[in-house]
């Protein structure tokens, strides 16, 4: 069914990567007509390959390629190899993304305007509103099958989210429910209602989780206009004569290279490796790499103000039980400098397994005080704090001068510093989310280190010039009209909400454009 | 225990007759070594069975949890015995990281690491040496050769997998009864 197209057809689209942004992109491409041809470095997992399992499954779906790290987060010391916990197979972050599916706030798209100048952040105004953007996340949502959206019910709330209510209600918040997510409350579009797995990190066995692997994929592939190479990793972008890019050049399952000839290429490979690829494509013309005459490619990396809280009762929670992300609190999401920092964050309930318990709550502690947290698991309640971070020019994805991939490519050493201002949301944010287990008796709070990286952003940045980013307000590169950007690494500043709603929203903003400049003979 | 698992790295033998063995909590013979009052033992390939009865207990100094037997922190180190058959570099790392600590363990007036006889003095001990190679090669390795043991996460209350018993939609994803 799937369209095969060949390496020399240069009348297709090239969308790298098939998470939510390049997977969402290929499926209204392909719906649109358009021929389509994605490459996506992993292979395919489906529910029924996914594994309740912490380790071995984290073994089939992370990206494990060489990458470094530098900086003073504590990522860099605890997880020196490992920046990032993202996924590399079809369907990208999205087999493994928890369902949380929040929009931006209005002020969140122009934080420059709002927050003024601050020392350290580079700062910039969306070239985008939330009112643009509105009708696009109306259309996500419903694509994604979001709760609280479309008249479809909330989740129930699971004892994790039980727990983190009644201190919710304790404390005074007013805004505690079971979130907006993207995971089916009841049937819908052929997909089952949530059955309580408790392992949405590790691909949803129901399918109950809106996910690019099994609902986008196949129904792009379902058009004949979508066909989708799997193990197909993407090395460099080339040009023509003229600047506009013409194809790219690939690894496949052997380690060939190939080269897939492309009217247009849009790059939705993660914010790590989307730019490490524009800079992996430096040529005569484009020394610097593709797209970066703004010097922007790579810069302003951010990972989101996160880290996590659990508490210990004096009976059992058994938080595992359930969605991961049952409940969040939003009362702390808002923009009010008194609190000592700019920008908001958000409360979520969150629960790991025995496995990832002993690996992430404290990486490096060992004895009786992190043996006796341990011991306390069964009665463990936990949440995550994520909120808006600083982009900070010199945070960012660069190529690093020794270490090579497997294809012998330099590798992306992945460099960030904590803002001052992002040290103080955290430092409140353990305080509050302390302060709500506290308040229903917690014996025991334990703020946690941020694990690894799951929300990479800004790594090529959306501006109204192109003396300020990379991208235009579309997602096109200033520099190569017909070379996009698909994925994260395209938003301007972060927000303090899970981004794949957003980043979803803006990839079926960007494939209306790409099919109407198409039509007008533009790219 | 009288039913030991069969996990990987292990041997399962009848090993020991009850009453040729000595009270003490290891029995090093050669080649293996085996606890004195329960059905389990560890084949070793490289490592001396002194050496890996401590490693044990340095296994469980770092991580102590007191329903948590003996074998499965021999499990969890067996690992580097394999390592050590392999390359010489390793071994000497752990003896001489054994050796070493066996000397500050003299030092301050005990006649070996294992024969110091509480954690505390033990702990002690492991802080001096806790960011060195030696140490953090076992630490890093136990973390999950330790807590990936399926056998271990019931003393947790971890349920492990869900989906082969319909998640927990009937089964108690809400059952909370104490707030």
């Amino acid at each position: 069914m799937a369209a095969p197209y060949d390496l020399s057809d240069a009348t297709v689209v090239v969308v790298i990567g098939t998470g939510a942004g390049g997977g969402t992109l290929a499926n209204e491409l392909a719906q649109k007509g358009i021929d389509v041809v994605a490459l996506e470095a992993g292979g395919r997992y489906l529910p029924e390959d996914y594994l309740n399992d912490e380790w071995p499954s984290f073994g089939q779906l992370a990206w494990l390629d060489a990458r470094t790290t530098s900086g003073n987060w504590r990522v860099a010391t605890d997880f020196s190899g490992l920046p990032a916990w993202i996924v590399k197979a079809v369907g990208g972050s999205t087999v493994h993304w928890a369902g949380a599916s929040l929009r931006l706030q209005e002020h969140e798209f122009r934080v420059l305007s709002e927050y003024g100048a601050i020392e350290g952040a580079n700062l910039m105004d969306w070239p985008l509103t939330l009112a643009e953007m509105e009708p696009w996340y109306d259309k996500a949502e419903d694509k994604m099958g979001t709760t609280r959206t479309n008249g479809i019910p909330g989740l129930p709330g699971n004892n994790n989210f039980k727990v983190m209510k009644a201190g919710a209600d304790a404390l005074g918040y007013k805004n505690c429910h079971t979130g907006r997510m993207s995971i089916n409350s009841q049937p819908r579009h052929g997909r089952p209602a949530c059955g309580q797995l408790g392992f949405c990190f590790q691909g949803c066995k129901f399918g109950a989780k809106w996910s690019t692997a099994y609902v986008d994929i196949p129904a792009g592939e379902a058009t004949g206009k979508l066909e989708v190479r799997e193990h197909a990793h993407v090395l460099t972008i080339e040009h023509d004569a003229s600047g506009k890019v013409s194809g790219v050049v690939y690894a496949d399952k052997d380690g060939n290279h190939q080269r897939q000839a492309a009217r247009a290429v849009c790059v939705a490979g993660n914010s790590i490796e989307s730019p490490r690829l524009l800079l992996n494509s430096a040529s005569s013309m484009f020394p610097d790499g593709l797209a970066n005459s703004s010097g922007q490619v790579g810069r302003n990396y951010m990972r989101h103000m996160t880290g996590s809280v659990y508490a210990i009762f004096d009976k059992p929670v058994r938080m595992w039980r359930g969605t991961t992300m049952a409940g969040i609190i939003t009362d702390e999401a808002g923009n009010d400098p008194n609190r000592g920092f700019v920008g908001g964050y958000e409360m979520e309930t969150l629960s790991i397994g025995v496995p990832f318990m002993a690996a992430f709550l404290d990486p490096g502690g060992w004895g009786r005080e992190f043996s006796s947290a341990m011991d306390g698991y069964e009665n463990m309640a936990g949440m995550w704090l994520v909120g808006e971070d600083m982009p900070q020019e010199g945070n960012g994805i660069t190529l690093h001068p020794e270490v090579k991939d497997q294809y012998g490519l330099p590798a992306p050493n992945v460099h960030f510093d904590d803002h001052p201002n992002d040290t103080a949301m955290r430092n409140h944010a353990y305080t509050q989310g302390s302060a709500v287990y506290d308040a229903v008796g917690a014996v025991r709070t334990l703020p946690t280190p941020p694990y690894p990286s799951t929300h990479n952003l800004g790594t090529n940045r959306m501006s109204a010039k192109a003396a300020d980013g990379v991208v235009d307000k579309h997602g096109q590169a200033h520099d190569i009209a017909n070379l996009f950007i698909s994925d994260g690494s395209q938003f301007t500043t972060g927000g303090a909400e899970n981004p794949t709603l957003t980043i979803v929203a803006l990839a079926i903003r960007q494939a209306d454009h790409i099919a109407r400049q198409m039509a007008a003979g533009a790219i | 225990m009288t039913t030991p698992a069969n996990p990987r790295g292990m041997t399962r033998r009848e090993l020991l007759k009850r009453g040729t063995v000595l009270s003490t909590a290891f029995v090093a013979g050669t080649g293996f070594l085996a606890h004195a009052t329960d059905a389990w033992a560890v084949e070793l390939k490289a490592l001396s069975p002194a050496t890996m009865a401590t490693l044990i207990q340095m296994a469980r100094d770092i991580y102590p949890h007191d329903r948590v037997a003996d074998r499965f922190y021999a499990i969890a180190v067996k690992g580097h015995d394999d390592t050590a058959a392999e390359d010489a570099t390793h071994k000497a790392l752990i003896e001489d990281g054994i050796a070493d600590l066996d000397a500050r363990a003299q030092a301050a007036g005990a006649p070996s690491y294992l024969g110091t006889g509480w954690e505390i003095d033990r702990v002690a001990l492991l802080r001096q040496i806790e960011s060195g190679g030696f140490f953090q090669a076992i630490r890093g390795g136990l973390v999950v050769g330790l807590y990936n043991q399926k056998e271990i996460w019931p003393i947790f209350g971890y349920e492990g997998e869900s989906f082969s018993k319909g998640g927990y939609i009937d089964r108690g994803f809400d059952d909370i009864a104490w707030l």
